[in-house]
């Protein structure tokens, strides 16, 4: 078997171009180490060979991101890289973000990356979704410690070793995985109130989320001028599900000409794993009730509905997916100067 | 209050003349079940099979589990308030057929049943892989109404469960467990320093074919309840729900509640367990405000020191869950919650749909959209086709060409169970 093959990133600082003066240098390529990138391949060298330095100036990289990215590209289609190792760059602001980006990058290709950070850089929250990242101190005197931990980390990544965030002692990338415990639920539930009972520390299993605040938008000044959208969670398609809309879980939302209609009725029902369809069935308006926004229209009492109509199924779908249908189905509304919508859940 | 369950050791079922056990072996007289079987209205036709654990059996779309037993003294038996008349359950001698469960299947909703099966990669997900299951395989009348079909495989499995544990009444049992309990102020004179724990059991109580039953009563027709944690040990509480399959507490699950055994096991050593409070899940603003203030009373009442709250269902009830949580909590009663999450296919997404800073303690069954494999079965019982309306299933989720199953954990029965009773859990990587 051939050997692994490692690629290194740093900023201008660290690939000892020099300091700001030189933020602004586009990507270079070392077939060598240079600096901690030396000090990496010799630490994994029984595992993998060093393919060379990437030196790229951190404004470069932010304001040229996409010059920046296609040399990286070009880097990967040549050598066939199996890891890369951006940073690690402690409380460098600019030079986390890039460090983020290429973790990114390569992260999409299924090339795992890893990364050092101070806990406060505002490259973390990407970086750490798409790299396994050590928390470092927040100035490069902490290269000392920081290079053992990737070193050992970048072996076990190198030789297929699974990997958790308390024992490889990297930051959590948020994913919640499912697996099989020793002890059923009830069990590990009377352990943990025992716990509390008697004022000893125990750990939850679920820390709970936290919540973005959305601010409202603003009034709409006159009904009888407006374009307004009927959206539903309620899992309404047309007869046959002809997108194959999911019963649950939702992977994907829908969307439907309903402007030579004047009511959804029996050409439409409900794929919604969640609650008893009878009633929805037998007049799917009473779910997103296009009848009345119809109605309405005629009546003068709104502007006008908007030619399509749009569904997603609520039950166990993902507030991520949410999100992003949300945005999704929200950007092209605005595109299309809708003014509001009517969003009926079940 | 004082209930025996005498166990039966089952390990094998077979069909024969007469239904009766012979050592570990259940023996099933087929024709004279579904002879009586039939009797139950709704019903036009039935069909009994068995699947047994490390067989290549898939059982879809499952309905309800439930374990049969019959009560040998101290009272009449059966399903109170269901099928049999009215009487507290929670005293006697009961012989339960243990090993076996009794599996209703059948096409009800369309969205809302699940899967079972017996070997590999989808028998580790599911409690029901490990037990000797009879599976009921139910063709209802023609032109019934979904909640009429709902009912009449509801009575038909609990029917099933009180004839076929009659095989248990003169059968030689291998274990007895035995769940002794006084009244609230008995068990506090004999352990006056011991911490009292309620356990708060949280209902799907939202209607239209998502409810559960009391003594027959439907639970999204009450207020929160109190009971003594053996009358659901004996029958007292049911499932009368269609509901993604992963975490709906079947009816085998309410007669050996998990977290009800592990309380009653430090009940007079570490802890006075002092009773469970039913509480429906409601889908008004009203219902769970009244519901949340109503079931911190009881806990008050009861004098609570500490209590565990399990969810059931996910989504809309997460929010009930958190609310009862911060009522308790500023109650000064100490929480330990059990729900299961739905953080997407990758596991990267917020997991519950309502959060309260009070919820410190929370364990977690699974993630519901977690996706797993099943290999194709040696035999089917019931339709694969059905996992593309089952909720975690979808269409193309059944492989024609390779047998194989792609779903999420949601179309698996029991398997992020919140009462406890499966080994599934969440970790963050």
């Amino acid at each position: 078997m051939s050997k692994k093959k490692v690629l290194y990133y740093v900023n201008q600082f660290f690939g000892q171009i020099g300091g700001e003066d030189q933020a602004g240098i586009p990507p270079e390529f070392h077939e060598k180490g240079i600096g901690a990138a030396a000090a990496f391949a010799g630490g994994v060298k029984e595992n993998a060979d060093l393919v060379g330095t990437v030196i790229c100036g951190d404004n470069y990289f932010n304001e040229n991101n996409e010059e920046a990215l296609a040399f990286l590209e070009d880097l990967n289609s040549k050598h066939d890289i199996d890891l890369v190792v951006a940073g690690p760059a402690f409380n460098a602001g600019r030079y986390g973000v890039a460090c983020a980006g290429v973790a990114e990058f390569f992260n999409e290709k299924g090339i795992p990356v890893l990364s050092g950070m101070y806990i406060e850089n505002p490259g973390l929250d990407v970086a750490r979704k798409n790299a396994y990242v050590i928390e470092t101190s927040d100035s490069a005197a902490g290269m000392r410690e920081a290079l053992p931990q990737l070193i050992k980390l970048g072996n076990k990544v190198l030789i297929g070793e699974e990997l958790s965030p308390e024992e490889d002692g990297y930051l959590s990338q948020g994913r919640r995985l499912t697996e099989i415990t020793d002890k059923i639920g009830a069990e590990r539930a009377v352990d943990m109130l025992m716990k509390r009972l008697k004022d000893e520390e125990f750990e939850t299993e679920l820390p709970m989320p936290e919540f973005d605040q959305v601010e409202a938008a603003a009034q709409i000044q006159d009904l009888s001028k407006a374009t307004i959208a009927l959206v539903t969670t309620g899992g309404l398609v047309p007869q046959g599900n002809p997108d194959h809309l999911q019963s649950a879980s939702a992977q994907k939302w829908v969307k439907y000409d309903v402007s030579e209609t004047d009511a959804l009725g029996q050409d439409y029902y409900t794929v919604h794993g969640g609650y008893d369809p009878v009633y929805a069935n037998e007049n799917p308006d009473r779910i997103a009730p296009l009848d009345m926004l119809k109605k309405m229209e005629k009546e003068g009492k709104i502007g006008k509905v908007y030619d399509f109509f749009y569904s997603t199924t609520g039950t166990g779908t993902a507030v991520d997916s949410s999100e992003q249908f949300g945005r999704e189905i929200g950007a092209e509304l605005a595109e299309v100067g809708v003014d509001g919508v009517i969003l009926t859940s079940t | 209050m004082r209930l025996e369950l005498q166990n039966v050791k089952i390990d094998d079922i077979v069909f024969g003349d007469e239904t009766t056990v012979e050592g570990s072996q259940l023996i099933l007289d087929k024709e004279s079940i579904i002879t009586e079987l039939k009797e139950v209205a709704g019903v036009k036709d039935i069909d009994i099979d068995i699947a047994l654990p490390g067989e290549k059996k898939r059982i879809i779309p499952v309905k309800d589990v439930i374990e049969p037993r019959v009560k040998v003294s101290g009272g009449q038996g059966g399903f109170p308030g269901v099928l049999d008349d009215i009487e507290q359950t929670g005293s006697g001698e009961v012989k339960v057929l243990d090993g076996v469960a009794i599996v209703t299947i059948g096409d009800i909703v369309g969205f809302q049943e699940g899967i079972i099966d017996m070997w590999g990669e989808g028998a580790k997900w599911t409690p029901f892989s490990q037990t000797c299951n009879i599976v009921v395989n139910i063709t209802p009348e023609d032109d019934l109404q979904p909640h009429e079909h709902e009912a009449a495989v509801r009575r038909l499995g609990l029917t099933a469960s009180n004839l076929i544990g009659e095989a248990a009444r003169d059968a030689a049992h291998q274990e007895t467990e035995v769940y002794e309990m006084g009244y609230p102020d008995e068990e506090t004179q004999k352990y006056p320093d011991l911490p009292k724990v309620v356990y708060v059991e949280m209902l799907i109580s939202q209607g239209l074919l998502h409810d559960g039953y009391i003594y027959g009563t439907n639970s999204g027709q009450i207020l929160p309840t109190y009971l003594h944690a053996n009358e659901e040990l004996d029958q007292a509480v049911i499932s009368g729900n269609c509901v993604a399959a992963c975490d709906k507490i079947t009816t085998y699950q309410h007669q050996n509640n998990a977290v009800v055994k592990e309380l009653y096991k430090l009940h007079g050593k570490e802890i006075n367990f002092a009773g469970i409070v039913l509480a429906p899940e409601l889908t008004t603003m009203d219902g769970k405000l009244i519901n949340t203030d109503y079931t911190a009373k009881l806990c008050k009442q009861l004098g609570a020191d500490g209590a565990i709250i399990s969810e059931e269902g996910y989504g809309n009830p997460d929010s009930d869950l958190v609310m009862i949580c911060e009522a308790l909590e500023t109650d000064g009663i100490k929480t330990v919650l059990i729900t299961d999450e739905c953080s997407g296919w990758e596991g990267t997404s917020q997991p519950l749909t309502d959060a309260k800073e009070e919820a410190v303690a929370v364990i977690s069954t699974g993630n519901v959209s977690h996706v797993v494999e099943l290999d194709a079965a040696d035999e089917v019982l019931g339709d694969p086709h059905a996992v593309a309306n089952i909720a975690g299933g979808w269409e193309g989720a059944y492989n024609e060409a390779t047998g194989q199953i792609k779903c999420e954990l949601n179309a698996v029965i029991g398997s992020t169970s919140e009462i406890g009773t499966h080994n599934a859990t969440v970790k963050l990587y």
